[in-house]
């Protein structure tokens, strides 16, 4: 008599892929200390640089607070670019892509589950630089609406892991540039993310151009919320109002999640019908 | 005897040139390489104009933008060799290849440094040529002290290389770390060895760990030999040229006695524990 085996389909084998593809990543630190240590210390200090900048030059303490904010949001888009959008490259590299298209489950769950895992290692990192970063250096913080707060973080997040989706399909027609690309995606986004400054100090056609990537709104909003009236100082920093930064951050989810959805379907047929899934770029 | 050594470190600075600029066009090459520099100067540009009201005349600026155009370098040549290390035993898993061939590791990984120092130097020239062209930096060409300039950086690219032998022995120990390693520690270091800011404005009880660093020393040497004292944004006033100058040879010498024998450790341990060959899927 055969044993009985139970086999998951529809949603059940939807929920279960984002979990069995999130599990890795959450639990792949809690064995590897080390590497917590260096992912989220090292970083954190690096940051405090352009705290002490701010400190030089005698600047209002509100920027160190906008500093610590933009550092830990920026926990998001290095992993959005690292564990995101190069991961099905890295995973082709070595080898087990192919193994994600021929498995029977849906290739939109094994990126939402890379999505939640490297969601929940990146709050833990930007909630240890919101904390110590408080802590060193006695922000205030001045919240003028908590649940409009986690909305704008939410949707923040939301568009930033669809655009991190969306990008996993387009990177796979990278070859070994792939590795320089997300390189080059790291500082010259935080510059145009106003992630250590606020975004209005940039003119408003590059404020507006750089609206595309999801961390200038979600920043500009939370930091408008966060450090009410500039903080302290009274200055007024946003760029748009929040409420209009979160219907943009709405429609860009939208948009990223269609496109990331599309462009899956797309990667898939054409590696299927080209047979690159195997194709590796040493 | 030199001959290892020789052809170790000049085959390693050729492969190491390949690797960096054989992926793409010359001119996408070129501009990959200076788009991240260039960036994070403008991050530096932004904040500064924006507190100060765009007083780029002051001599805290040029120390900024100097500092940070310099720090490239670190990055470069000491993160370099750890990256060297990490990719050939995980990426390319010809590390176990090198071992077994006539070939000093150190040199190897040295040559591999240089190779980054090459492309650095182009970016950092770029930088300050942005920086006296549109800032108006006080560097003349004619008053800059070459001899100091050119003692300083050779005396630096052989102290970040010796960091670099010495990260490279912890990549080698550090399988699942050894991709960060080198990135973490530069950005540490960002902040303790006033590459953008003057260190008397850390917390009294972190300067001495700035203190400690031979970069900090090179970091002053370099700006004065290219702009002259600039009284009251100077880390060491009371320090002549020569002063520096020994003090920076002198922790050369003792870094690099430190670094060939944490690195010899360190090899004889991942030799003992298999880890040359071992590769993560990180």
């Amino acid at each position: 008599m055969s044993p009985h085996l139970h086999k998951d389909v529809g949603w059940r084998l939807f929920i279960r892929t984002v979990l069995g593809r999130a599990y890795p990543r959450v639990f792949g630190y809690a064995r590897e200390p080390v590497k917590l240590l260096i992912d989220v210390a090292l970083p954190l200090i690096a940051l405090f640089a352009y705290v002490f900048v701010y400190r030089a030059i005698h600047a209002p303490e509100v920027f160190i607070g906008y500093v610590i904010l933009g550092g830990a949001m920026s926990a998001y888009w290095i992993n959005v670019l690292w564990g995101m959008s190069s991961q099905f490259f890295w995973e082709r590299q070595i080898g087990n892509l192919a193994l994600y298209v021929m498995a029977p489950s849906s290739l939109m769950a094994i990126l939402l589950g890379m999505a939640i895992g490297g969601i929940v290692i990146a709050t833990m990192r930007a909630a240890v630089i919101v904390l110590l970063g408080a802590w060193f250096f006695h922000i205030k913080f001045m919240v003028r609406s908590i649940p409009m707060v986690g909305l704008v973080f939410l949707l923040t997040v939301t568009a930033l892991y669809a655009m991190g989706m969306m990008f996993a399909s387009l990177f796979l027609l990278f070859g070994r540039e792939a590795r320089h690309f997300v390189e080059l995606s790291q500082e010259p986004a935080y510059l145009l993310t106003g992630t250590y400054f606020p975004i209005k100090s940039l003119n408003f056609w590059v404020a507006s151009a750089a609206s595309l990537i999801p961390l200038t709104l979600g920043l500009d909003a939370m930091r408008q919320l966060v450090f009410a009236s500039g903080g302290a100082s009274g200055m007024t920093m946003g760029f748009l109002s929040p409420k209009i930064e979160c219907a943009s951050l709405l429609v860009l989810s939208v948009v990223f999640l269609v496109g990331a959805h599309q462009s899956l379907k797309h990667m898939e047929r054409l590696a299927v019908a080209e047979g690159k899934l195997t194709e590796t770029h040493a | 005897m030199l001959e290892t050594p020789w052809r170790s470190f000049k085959t390693a600075t050729w492969l190491g040139w390949q690797i960096e600029s054989n992926w793409t066009q010359p001119l996408l090459f070129a501009l990959y390489s200076i788009v991240k520099p260039l960036a994070v100067a403008g991050i530096l540009v932004v904040l500064y104009g924006l507190v100060t009201g765009g007083n780029f005349s002051s001599p805290m600026f040029a120390y900024m933008y100097l500092g940070n155009a310099f720090y490239t370098y670190v990055g470069a040549v000491m993160t370099g060799m750890a990256y060297a290390a990490a990719e050939d035993r995980e990426r390319y898993q010809t590390l176990r290849s090198i071992y077994v061939a006539p070939v000093d590791i150190r040199f190897y990984l040295a040559g591999r440094g240089v190779a980054r120092f090459v492309t650095a130097s182009v970016t950092v020239a770029i930088t300050i040529a942005v920086g006296i062209i549109f800032f108006h930096l006080p560097i003349r060409f004619w008053a800059v002290r070459w001899p100091l300039f050119l003692i300083t950086l050779a005396t630096g690219v052989v102290m970040l290389a010796m960091m670099g032998l010495m990260l490279s022995g912890f990549a080698l120990l550090l399988p699942e770390t050894s991709w960060s390693v080198g990135e973490g520690v530069a950005g540490a270091l960002y902040l303790f060895s006033g590459a953008i800011f003057p260190i008397d404005v850390l917390p009294r009880v972190l300067r001495p760990i700035g203190f400690a660093m031979p970069i900090t020393y090179w970091l002053e040497l370099l700006r004065r030999s290219l702009m002259g004292s600039a009284p009251g944004i100077e880390t060491f006033p009371r320090l002549s040229d020569l002063d520096l100058l020994g003090i920076l040879v002198s922790l050369t010498l003792l870094l690099s006695a430190a670094a060939l024998f944490i690195f010899h450790s360190c090899d004889n341990m991942a030799r003992e524990r298999g880890l040359i060959d071992r590769t993560s899927g990180h």
